[in-house]
């Protein structure tokens, strides 16, 4: 109930855009291939529901092959190179440089190695756009502590390990839980461009442009649609989670009690 | 076989930089088992330098430092002492109750010990019904009672405790005094403690070392012959009020310098 009231405002709102989305449409006719109204988008929706949720669901898998590999290696490197403050160090400038390249102008290439038609070609580019925020902001986790928790760890003589698992890993959680939620909406991104370049005769992407091509421009926008509930969807999954993982952690503590 | 000997220990911050600074000069100091010693000087002078120094948290720029007759470093690898810091550095991912375990746990003791182990000490400083909520739910003074509560979870045979009563009220104060005064005595721990308050330090101290402004030097140390145990009584006593102007006047010589 008190979500409900809550969220009020955003569904009032909501309705409110499509209806005006609706009359706009239909006062101004304005061409179904500039801008199909709401009520012609949902019954193109109906019609290729199969089709839809199909090709839906193959790329959400490519998105969630990514982004498992991204954001393991990124967290596995992280791990690796704070270990030794050097290592990262000399790795933190071209992480971050990497960070602001258009990961996706690689499309090309890495569909040219691992095979236009193979799904692993998308989780690849999703993988290397959804590691560098995750390694980054893991390393950050890991590295900025409280000196007098380091001080206090240290005279328990706790192990380099010991420090790991009881200080560094806890306070990367709240960074790591950061890089998730921006990874768990580039990799859908990630996934559907990617398919612009080309794929699987399956996948949303090509179903957007294919269908554009065609000028159905309303099959594009539902599966337009398709995707943006996914990452939707995916982006509150990792909201969740993180509310079970650090319930401690200031910025849930309002919601608490 | 002293507790703690310091032997002509200098420390320089940033030595080779621009705003080096000489935390401490020429420092002599003997420690024998049981004494309870308060360092007492002008904010800045040095006393949280010395209590790192001791307990092998940074590395003195000259000098030797012996705890228990070894390297004031095998004395922190085999944890002979338990420290207090200036602030409580409480795990913010840690109920209250887990964060007393925590030393306990880093020992290896069973679940069942810490947790029973750790209720006792919650009890003495009066933390009872706190178990399970988290440090930011605490008041300052509260946080530092449950770090107070660590610290001693270990029973170190030596106790660095820096301004640990700090941010307590007055009757608080006097009570954890009191307290602290009972656990010396039981446990004949070895104890260092910093503190800005004159009356404190004659109440609980068997020497009193007086410190002098930046560069810290040992300026006088007092000795406190006031029978033991101590009480309500002891504020009373006219040795007692005669220590406490003696403090106070190399307290403001300390300053001046
Ligand atoms: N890590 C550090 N790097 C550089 N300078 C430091 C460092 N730690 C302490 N100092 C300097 O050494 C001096 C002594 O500091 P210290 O913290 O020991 O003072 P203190 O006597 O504990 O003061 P207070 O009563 O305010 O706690 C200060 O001038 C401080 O600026
Ligand atoms: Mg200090």
């Amino acid at each position: 109930m008190k979500h409900v009231k809550q969220n009020l405002p955003a569904i009032l709102l909501f309705i409110v855009a499509l209806v005006i989305w609706e009359g706009t449409v239909r006062l101004l006719s304005i061409q179904k291939f500039l801008l199909p109204a709401p009520s012609v988008i949902w019954t193109s929706f109906r019609e290729n529901f199969d089709r839809l949720t199909y090709i839906g669901w193959f790329t959400t898998r490519e998105a969630l092959g990514g982004f498992a590999i991204g954001c393991s290696t990124g967290i596995l490197v992280a791990l690796a190179t704070s270990r030794w403050t050097l290592a990262s160090e000399t790795l933190m400038p071209f992480a971050i440089a990497a960070n602001s390249v258009p990961i996706i102008a690689f499309a090309p290439i890495l569909n040219n190695w691992f095979g236009i038609d193979n799904p692993l070609s998308k989780m690849m580019i999703v993988a290397v756009i959804v590691f560098f925020p995750m390694m980054i902001n893991t390393v950050r986790g890991l590295t900025l502590i409280d000196p007098a928790a380091l001080e206090l760890m240290r005279s328990y003589a706790a192990s380099e390990f010991t420090i790991l698992r009881k200080l560094r890993l806890p306070n990367a959680l709240p960074y790591m839980f950061n890089a998730f939620k921006v990874a768990a909406t580039l990799s859908m991104i990630g996934a559907v461009v990617s398919e612009y370049f080309g794929g699987n005769r399956s996948a949303l992407g090509v179903f957007i442009t294919q269908e554009a091509a065609q000028f159905r421009f309303q099959n594009s926008w539902a599966a337009i649609i398709i995707a943006c509930v996914v990452g939707l969807v995916f982006y509150l999954v990792i909201l969740g989670l993180e509310r079970l993982a650090i319930p401690w952690h200031s910025s849930l503590r309002a919601q608490q009690s | 076989m002293s507790v703690v000997a310091l032997s002509n220990v200098n420390m320089t911050f940033n030595s080779s930089s621009a705003n080096k600074t000489v935390a401490l000069k020429e420092i002599n100091l003997t420690i024998e088992p049981g004494e309870f010693i308060s360092l007492i000087g002008p904010s800045g002078c040095g006393k949280s330098t010395l209590l790192r120094l001791v307990g092998d948290l940074i590395k003195p720029t000259a000098g030797d430092i012996l705890v228990n007759g070894k390297s004031a470093h095998q004395a922190r690898l085999d944890q002979d002492y338990g420290m207090v810091f200036q602030a409580p550095v409480l795990f913010e991912w840690r109920s209250i109750i887990k964060n007393v375990m925590l030393p306990l746990e880093l020992r290896g003791y069973s679940r069942t010990d810490q947790q029973k182990r750790a209720r006792e000490l919650l009890a003495l400083v009066e933390l009872n019904g706190f178990e399970n909520h988290y440090p930011w739910q605490l008041s300052g003074g509260m946080q530092q009672r449950a770090a107070i509560a660590r610290a001693l979870a270990i029973q170190p045979k030596l106790l660095l405790m820096d301004e640990p009563f700090g941010a307590l009220d007055e009757m608080t104060r006097e009570y954890m005094n009191l307290e602290l005064h009972k656990i010396w005595q039981e446990t004949q721990t070895t104890i260092i403690f910093v503190t800005h308050s004159i009356p404190e330090a004659v109440f609980l101290s068997t020497r009193i070392v007086v410190m002098s402004a930046r560069p810290g030097e040992i300026l006088h140390i007092t000795n406190v012959d006031l029978p033991v145990p101590r009480g309500e009584h002891t504020r009373e006593e006219a040795a007692y009020f005669e220590t406490e102007t003696e403090v106070r006047e190399w307290l403001r010589a300390a300053k001046q310098k």
